[in-house]
């Protein structure tokens, strides 16, 4: 097989590296075929990239948002067998670069190879699986990913020792996901990032990758505080948040989206 | 000392299982653990302070009973290793104690543990208690209601009992609310693992913490009988941390036979079971590689098993292992089972066990021993907290015997 399209990721790391939004949306969340649709608005916002979560009965790294749309969506009926027959349609809507996002366990029951292989059909860019040990992303998960064009974000959090750093930077590929602080995602009370010289710290390093903040970014403020140290965010908790809430998505997800990102168009210009 | 055979390798695994499927998050706290628990396991301080405690304090060794009439009902020798009569009635306390002053000397100042029947909640309560550590203990909504007794008791000892609402509302779900904190504490807290499972280092130094069982079986049978193996060690599974403690010294032992029973249930087939290693497959659950219930899609499947002990949808990575090269046997054995077996053991010794080790009881009889043999089944705890479970299946199953 030969794959050798450049991958979407890559191609937008390449135009782009300021001001970068990342939206989180679970799959099947609110109802089993929304997927598709509120992408098809998100297409038409400033968003850059894309990532969808693969629902999980035991999310561990959630907060209460992402828990409770995973579930409603496996209530719905979503698996990854689904979710791929879905997304055979999704090159015909957008060209943003998209992840999917998810726990090993998912991929791991789904197959591995047969898992890179729909990503690389579906027209899926990435992947994000904060459960992947790093001893077996280089045993499993790299050569095969490899092989069909899946970039594979691996993450670091405040904490993560230099060295370590650098060894997940080298491995890693699209960017580099950095977890804003210690906490599971959604949990917006102790949110400090323009403080957190630790960020700072880290994305002053020598990297290979980009890096987008990730956990804990609610909003405008968020999102601009997070611009300042790193290449970009991503809003997940939030905007789940949104689609559970809205009953007019056609106008709320622009909304959402436009509130985030003009006050930085505004500063810029 | 247990060789590499049956043990865990240097990479934290067992064989394929175990490993550390960790947030990255969780990386440094579990990092850290790895490199210094040994150490300081094997430190001539921890050691003494530990002995000590287990000791004075616990009342260990904990008696290996002779049990003349259950022994002569199945025409074989058995003994009864009397976890039950632990300070706090099981085998949890010996973890508990153990990964307290782990964390003591790590640092730490805020506990946190989930729990299912409530007997880890109550040793992990006990623990700080003694060590004036903050306490929090995560248990399932269900697991509150079922378990009262327990839940007053960590109350008592100060602990703050939180409810998991999430999921089944039982240990599974309490694991994960466990896991979240811990998440969200990195740096002031220290999560004490009720059983052999999580991600590495956890099963190995609970297996450690637990092998004090197997050790003093060891020493005891000689005494007793003259040779330290005896043909035969039964223990109940739910993650597996009394089995793990049993079997441990006896690992390269291959002529004892180890049993581990797991919960059926309401029985294998109907759906409302969780003798894991049967109707599972490998899979990934808190932060490790195990078997595990679960659907095709890999979602987590709800177990069920009257006791809260064994309600358990994955298993110790040491015990898939030990399943899969055959060095131990797994049987299941359902509701109606172990508690034939509470009210056996009741009448004929005057010793209520735990329904969780009721279920290593109840194979007894599904076992065909020969006279001269010796059997060794693990007690790892009294059943005072079961008491309306028991009273309230007598009642409703009265007509039906």
């Amino acid at each position: 097989m030969k794959i050798n399209m450049q991958n979407r990721i890559d191609h937008l790391f390449e135009r782009k590296q300021k001001n970068i939004l990342s939206i989180f949306l679970t799959a099947g969340y609110p109802n089993l075929t929304d997927t598709l649709p509120i992408i098809k608005i998100l297409d038409t916002t400033e968003v850059d990239l894309l990532e969808i979560g693969i629902p999980f009965s035991d999310p561990i790294a959630d907060g209460p948002i992402i828990q409770q749309s995973s579930m409603t969506a496996l209530n719905n009926g979503t698996t990854l067998k689904v979710m791929f027959e879905q997304l055979k349609d999704l090159r015909k809507i957008t060209q943003l670069p998209i992840l999917l996002m998810g726990y090993l366990n998912s991929v791991m029951q789904y197959g591995v190879e047969p898992f890179y292989k729909n990503c690389h059909e579906s027209g899926i860019d990435g992947v994000i699986l904060p459960d992947l040990p790093l001893d077996e992303f280089d045993t499993v998960h790299k050569p095969l990913s490899e092989k069909y064009n899946i970039k594979v974000a691996l993450i670091i959090s405040p904490l993560t020792p230099v060295s370590r750093i650098k060894a997940i930077d080298e491995r890693s590929s699209g960017f580099l996901y950095l977890v804003s602080s210690n906490s599971t995602t959604g949990n917006f009370k102790t949110n400090t990032i323009n403080l957190n010289e630790s960020l700072k710290h880290i994305t002053s390093l020598p990297l290979k990758n980009k890096i987008l903040i990730g956990f804990g970014i609610k909003g405008q403020k968020e999102f601009s505080e997070a611009c300042e140290v790193a290449n970009g965010a991503i809003i997940g908790s939030s905007f789940v948040n949104l689609l559970g809430n809205s009953t007019d998505l056609q106008k709320d997800i622009p909304e959402f989206i436009s509130k985030i990102k003009e006050p930085i168009k505004t500063i810029q210009s | 000392m247990a060789t590499n055979k049956f043990n865990v390798n240097d990479q934290g695994y067992y064989g394929e299982y175990g490993g550390a499927y960790i947030p990255e998050i969780l990386f440094n706290n579990v990092e850290e653990l790895k490199n210094n628990y040994l150490q300081i396991m094997e430190s001539d301080s921890f050691k003494n302070e530990f002995e000590d405690l287990l000791k004075n304090y616990v009342g260990r060794p904990t008696p290996l009973y002779h049990a003349k009439n259950l022994s002569a009902q199945f025409n074989t020798t058995i003994y009864l290793k009397r976890e039950d009569l632990n300070h706090t009635g099981a085998h949890k306390i010996n973890n508990a104690l153990g990964q307290i002053l782990l964390a003591k000397r790590l640092g730490k100042k805020r506990i946190i543990a989930e729990t299912g029947a409530g007997q880890h909640g109550v040793a992990t309560a006990t623990a700080c208690a003694l060590m004036g550590l903050e306490c929090i203990i995560y248990m399932g909504e269900i697991d509150i209601e079922r378990q009262a007794p327990n839940v007053a008791r960590m109350n008592l000892l100060g602990a703050t009992v939180v409810a998991a609402l999430s999921g089944s509302r039982t240990l599974k779900d309490a694991t994960n609310e466990a896991i979240r904190d811990w998440i969200n504490n990195t740096e002031t807290t220290y999560y004490i693992i009720g059983s052999v499972v999580g991600p590495h280092p956890y099963p190995d130094m609970v297996a450690r913490f637990q092998s004090v069982i197997s050790k003093e079986m060891k020493s005891q049978l000689l005494q007793r009988v003259g040779k330290e193996n005896p043909d035969y060690v039964i223990a109940c599974v739910g993650g597996g941390s009394n089995a793990a403690g049993a079997f441990y010294h006896y690992l390269d032992n291959e002529e004892v036979q180890l049993i581990g029973v797991e919960a059926s249930g309401k029985g294998i087939d109907t759906g409302h079971t969780a003798a894991t290693l049967t109707i599972g497959k490998p899979g990934i659950i808190h932060g490790s590689k195990t078997y595990l219930m679960q659907n095709e899609d890999g979602q987590i499947t709800e177990p069920y098993s009257l006791s809260a002990g064994l309600d358990y949808p994955g298993i110790g990575p040491i015990h898939s292992f030990l399943h899969d090269v055959k060095r131990a046997k797994y049987l299941h054995v359902t509701d109606a089972e172990a508690m034939h077996a509470v009210v056996n053991l009741t009448q004929k010794e005057g010793i209520i066990p735990a329904l969780e080790s009721a279920h290593a009881l109840a194979v007894l009889s599904k076992l065909n021993f020969k006279e001269n043999e010796i059997v060794v089944v693990n007690l790892s705890g009294r059943g005072d907290k079961d008491l309306n479970t028991y009273i309230n299946y007598l009642n409703e199953n009265k007509h039906a015997k």
